[in-house]
């Protein structure tokens, strides 16, 4: 287990170094990319059988216990959605070394082992026990992103680089003083010590701890009403890169927080999270049906979708969490599909703006494919991945009896239905603007594959759904009662 | 904890807060160091009392703990503090400033109201 711990972590980043010796060989420069993030997909796949079959297992780093040293916990809950999340990575870097290879293709010695840099910080996020080490991954990964969104240091993008940098140093910040809070109240930052001393705490501190780490991890999951900086900066990147934020950076702040709070025992916070995971889903799917780019609409989905993420994390029971996490590993790959079919189109037409693009449908019926499947999952219709995990989110609701979040949730679904119709009719059906099609440098082999490849892998989660809900049941389960993980922590 | 210390951490929290509220970047820089110092006086402050080095076991020792948190943060804080530097003055070679510009989209939006 240490052996796959430190291949998961470690693995990327030394990708990533040796891809940066390497930068003025592009061939070997990817080769080793792909092969630190591969290597991390596999042994992050070999966890989660090795977690299903066997538990959690703990890895102390250096020997230190958990009052003192930094401890990895690779329990159920994060040896579900690391796989996930990796492979995301890895078929991203795919579909962007084909696109380096087209004329748009933008400046490649950085981005692939920006990503690697970037996974390395993933891992470390789902992976660590203790606050101050998530605080650290966190950094990892934020640092990687700033650059990522800017090294291109194009007007827009050094401009909207700018808010979301800005914002996302804010609630770091405010992340730094939260632990501060906790450790002068419990003297110690390790999650599974945690678990025993807060719940002793007077209300008012306990509370006030909960819901400051509601607003640091909410910024960075874009929760309403901070949300703004998102729309703003994710359609100026290049597809790339937004597809990885999309699929994963926002994921990140809702994976901490399921962890964070169901630990803690945050119940009473429950009724605050459930309005505002109501407000997120109505507020997000509406700004999407306002908007006229693809990559924009797409954006405001990501918004509307961590709704029901926090919808089932604020339910408090097991089969919310259930849902929470099931939701999770269904949407992570789905968003990133999207986000990547919106670079085929605009690779194809030379333009993400639905007004300007149109009649994809008898000109590519790949791409039109390859939109629909996640698009119709994303929207929560059967069969696809997306119906078994809004159905697990509404009916944890129906179960709690919350009548007005089961509500939102359901028009949520169908305003999300709306808008993938409006990209549908902007992008694949009626006539087309030829002007800017004929500048477009078209699409490569390779990203049509990775997107396919992507595709394949969000039809796979459907038909596992049943192994996968057992599984996020028996994650949720162990998240709830939390003294399995303490008693292995601190054993 | 010491009077002095929590008026240090309060005062060092408004005026980074105020500062970040500017629209000119390089303020918000300046705004950000005095909240990351504030944030890692928070933290030293966490441990408890100050005691002697730690590196000698003796009675009345600091915590270490903190200790080894805040500098981490502060290294962190370094190194983006100089990213922040390095986008103000890309921001100023392609603007002539180094102003936290709207949206394209809002302003888009914004001036659609106009004409209704």
């Amino acid at each position: 287990m240490n052996a796959l711990v430190a291949i998961i972590i470690v693995g990327p980043i030394i990708g990533a170094t040796l891809g940066l010796m390497a930068r003025d060989f592009p061939r070997r420069r990817d080769a080793i990319t792909l092969l630190g993030l591969g290597a991390a997909s596999a042994a992050a796949f070999a966890m989660l059988v090795d977690v299903a079959a066997n538990g959690t297992s703990v890895v102390r780093v250096g020997g230190w216990g958990p009052e003192l040293g930094i401890v990895l916990v690779a329990d159920l809950f994060a040896a579900l959605v690391l796989p996930v999340a990796l492979t995301i990575i890895f078929v991203v870097e795919l579909f962007a070394i084909g696109q380096r290879r087209t004329a748009w293709g933008a400046n490649p010695e950085l981005a692939g082992p920006l990503l690697g840099v970037l996974t390395s910080g993933v891992g470390l996020a789902m992976l660590t026990g203790d606050l101050f080490t998530l605080f650290v991954a966190f950094e990892l990964i934020l640092v990687s992103s700033y650059v990522l969104l800017t090294h291109q240091g194009q007007k827009a993008q050094v401009g909207s680089g700018m808010t979301y940098v800005v914002m996302n140093l804010f609630s770091s910040t405010l992340f730094l003083f939260g632990l501060a809070f906790v450790y002068a109240a419990t003297g110690t930052v390790n999650m599974a010590l945690l678990a025993e001393r807060i719940p002793e705490l007077s209300d008012g501190v306990r509370l006030g701890i909960g819901a400051w780490f509601f607003v640091v991890f909410g910024t960075k999951a874009a929760v309403f009403p901070l949300f703004s900086w998102l729309p703003d900066s994710y359609p100026t990147a290049p597809t790339t890169i937004t597809a990885v934020f999309a699929g994963l950076l926002t994921k990140i702040g809702i994976y901490a927080m399921i962890r964070f709070h169901t630990l803690m025992g945050m119940d009473e916070l429950g009724s605050i999270m459930l309005i505002l995971a109501g407000v997120t889903m109505i507020v997000g799917a509406l700004g999407a049906l306002a908007q006229s780019d693809v990559k924009r609409i797409l954006s405001f989905h990501i918004i509307s979708q961590i709704g029901y993420m926090l919808m089932g994390l604020g339910l408090f029971s097991v089969a919310g969490t259930t849902g929470a996490i099931l939701f999770l590993v269904h949407h992570m790959p789905v968003k990133t599909v999207l986000f990547l079919v919106g670079g085929l189109i605009e690779n194809d037409r030379g333009t993400s703006r639905l007004e300007k693009t149109g009649g994809l449908a008898s000109r590519r019926p790949l791409i039109a494919a390859l939109f629909a499947v996640p698009a119709l999952s994303l929207a929560g219709l059967p069969p696809f991945s997306g119906f078994v995990a809004k159905f697990a989110v509404v009916s944890a609701g129906i179960e709690a009896a919350n009548t007005p979040i089961v509500i939102a949730a359901l028009v949520g679904g169908v305003l999300t239905l709306l808008s993938m119709t409006k990209i549908w009719l902007g992008v694949f059906w009626g006539e087309s603007d030829d002007d800017l099609a004929n500048e477009a440098p078209g699409n490569r082999p390779l990203m049509l594959g990775a997107t396919a490849l992507a595709v394949a892998g969000t039809i796979t989660i459907s038909m596992l759904a049943g192994t996968l809900f057992d599984l996020s049941e028996r994650a949720a389960i162990d998240l709830r009662s939390d003294t399995a993980y303490i008693e292995e922590v601190t054993s | 904890m010491s009077a002095a210390l929590l008026l240090a951490i309060g005062g060092l929290t408004s005026a980074g807060i105020y500062l970040i509220t500017a629209r000119s970047l390089s303020r918000i820089i300046l705004g950000f160091s005095l909240l990351g110092h504030a944030a890692v006086l928070a933290l030293m402050a966490s441990g408890g009392p100050a005691g002697e080095a730690p590196i000698a076991p003796t009675d009345g020792i600091a915590n270490p703990l903190p200790q080894a948190l805040s500098l981490t943060a502060i290294v962190i804080s370094f190194g983006l503090t100089l990213f922040l530097l390095a986008l103000a003055a890309r921001q100023r070679t392609l603007t002539g400033d180094d102003l936290v510009e709207d949206d394209i989209e809002d302003r888009r939006v914004a001036a659609a109201g106009d004409d209704a």
